[in-house]
């Protein structure tokens, strides 16, 4: 019996949101698990797993694979949790990771747990933890079936790194063509930025930077800080920014070590998409401001002025 | 063309979250309940595809009688019936079940509904009714039409997007930007009252989870503020104090 974990990768290089899914199986274990990961990688990469908690990589090497489609990969998935008698299947959240695990766990009769955001009890059973109400609660359940699929949030375990790496072997599923019924004609992607969801720091702007064209001081500090640039609903619904750029309750659900909001106010649906921050700081010209009351550190001051400051300071700092 | 729309339906955006019964049940007092925002993009998206695809829409409910003002408003907004199926919704996969039992029954072409539910979040439904039902599931979509019995949709992925087309019948879990949320007019009001709502009882299901307890997150420690003239005290804290960069 053992755990498989689901790598995913961006252009050939692992996610860290998926090494960090390694390190939570392998903890969860306590022994080395296995990771599966579909696509285009080097050996090199998936071997360097081993590093986080794999005792063995298997890989899909299908170009057909290097886009998700989600039924192929949940086919693939169940077959390798049939194959080596898989008693979990492990996920980091991710859009494809949340279309693929609900059709496994129905492929191989598995409880399924979303939003897992710390290690399983297993004094009694199988019990997580898991977000709900989009951050603002916490349910506990037991996954009463033998076998489970757990989507984990980032941050949900510490990373331990071993040094080892391992073995990479070859997977060949067995796949049909309905499999492929979802045709993907298109992928549009920005390249090189950080993704906002993997993003350990994210520096995020609202309707106080008054226009797309003041954008590059939110980016100067995010490339001072290495992170990932994000927005309130209003910026988006304006097209001031990328919809997968928002943050909040209808928008994508952030989980980063800092979280710097710049002019934004703070209304309830944004406070819902990164209130599972560790540490916000907060930017806004006015004291008065919602957001506030749910940050770590707060700044009142125009943006314009304090977050260049704030960019060269952290510049000099390094 | 058959459309069905699942609905949920969750307390409001707004809604302060506390719990009673020594954290086992949701506090409901002084809270509004409301169409899964999600859901409302997936019913508003129906709505405007209705009269090019000549399509019938049907609004489907897993839950109590409570929730029956909630699918009122979904007939309000647009849909032709309603469908509830009278059970306390346990889990996703017992939800799942009840509705792939009702879609293998009256064959939809499409089954909508949001990318999740924003009281459990999970995320779930779509995948496994998509499962159950052995037809594709697409999610989160952002844009979809329908040309000659194909959808063409986009889909959202980190960072980006995705085109895909995929041949009906199909589910999809919705999000913004698929179509603006639709108020109801006061004739969409008056008809609501009249549109068929069927009450179903359940199929016999299994669930995969048994709920334990909610917990509330630890209250945030007071704020630290700190003055704009002097930013470099903020990237110490941020070093020092909070060691997050």
């Amino acid at each position: 019996m053992s755990v498989i974990v689901f790598i995913e990768g961006d252009q050939g290089t692992v996610k860290s949101s998926s090494k960090e899914a390694v390190a939570y199986a392998a903890a969860m274990e306590q022994k080395p698990v296995i990771a599966i990961a579909l696509g285009t990688y080097s050996e090199e990469e998936l071997s360097a797993l081993g590093n986080y908690g794999a005792g063995q990589v298997l890989h899909v090497s299908s170009e057909q694979l290097d886009e998700g489609a989600i039924q192929a990969v949940a086919s693939t998935l169940a077959q390798a949790v049939e194959q080596h008698g898989a008693h979990t299947l492990v996920m980091a959240k991710s859009a494809l990771a949340d279309a693929v695990a609900a059709r496994v766990s129905v492929l191989i009769k598995a409880s399924l747990a979303s939003n897992v955001v710390a290690l399983p009890d297993l004094s009694d059973g199988f019990r997580v933890k898991r977000s709900i109400y989009t951050g603002k609660a916490f349910e506990e359940v037991n996954l009463t079936a033998e076998r489970r699929v757990l989507t984990i949030k980032k941050n949900a375990v510490a990373i331990t790194e071993t040094g080892n790496s391992c073995q990479v072997e070859a997977f060949d599923p067995d796949l049909q063509q309905d499999d492929f019924k979802v045709n993907i004609t298109a992928t549009d992607k920005a390249a090189g930025d950080v993704l906002l969801p993997e993003a350990d720091i994210v520096v995020s702007g609202g309707r106080g930077l008054k226009g797309p064209e003041n954008w590059q001081i939110v980016e100067d500090l995010a490339a001072a800080l290495g992170a990932a640039t994000a927005c309130s609903k209003p910026v988006s619904d304006m097209e001031w920014r990328p919809h997968h750029e928002h943050v909040g309750q209808t928008g994508v659900k952030v989980s980063p070590s800092l979280y710097i909001a710049v002019g934004i106010s703070g209304a309830i649906q944004h406070l819902a998409g990164v209130n599972s921050s560790k540490v916000i700081v907060v930017i806004n010209t006015d004291p008065e401001a919602p957001f506030f009351k749910a940050a770590d550190y707060g700044i009142v001051g125009d943006a314009f002025e304090v977050v260049p400051k704030l960019t060269a300071a952290i510049n000099s700092a390094k | 063309m058959k459309i069905l729309v699942c609905i949920t339906h969750v307390p409001d955006t707004t809604s302060r979250i506390a719990f009673t019964d020594d954290n086992t049940k949701f506090d409901q007092a002084g809270v509004q309940f409301i169409i899964g925002p999600y859901d409302d993009y997936a019913l508003a998206r129906a709505v405007e595809l209705k009269e090019s695809l000549e399509a019938t829409i049907t609004v489907l409910h897993v839950g109590g009688a409570e929730a029956d003002p909630t699918i009122r408003k979904a007939l309000a907004i647009g849909a032709d019936d309603a469908i509830r199926v009278n059970a306390s919704a346990k889990d996703a996969f017992y939800v799942a079940q009840q509705i792939a039992a009702v879609a293998r029954d009256k064959a939809y072409d499409m089954i909508l509904m949001g990318r999740e539910s924003i009281d459990y979040n999970g995320g779930q439904v779509h995948g496994m009714v998509g499962a159950l039902l052995n037809i594709p599931s697409v999610s989160p979509v952002m844009k979809l039409d329908v040309e000659s019995g194909v959808a063409k949709m986009v889909r959202e992925i980190e960072g980006g997007t995705q085109q895909v087309e995929v041949p009906l019948p199909l589910v999809a879990g919705c999000q913004e930007p698929i179509a603006e949320w639709k108020i109801p007019n006061m004739r969409g009001i008056m008809s609501a009252r009249s549109k068929p709502m069927e009450v179903l009882e359940p199929i016999d299901a299994e669930e995969g989870t048994s709920f334990v307890r909610f917990e509330l997150p630890p209250a945030k420690a007071a704020i630290k503020m700190v003055d704009p003239n002097n930013v470099e005290e903020l990237v110490n804290l941020l070093k020092v104090e909070a060691k997050v960069i």
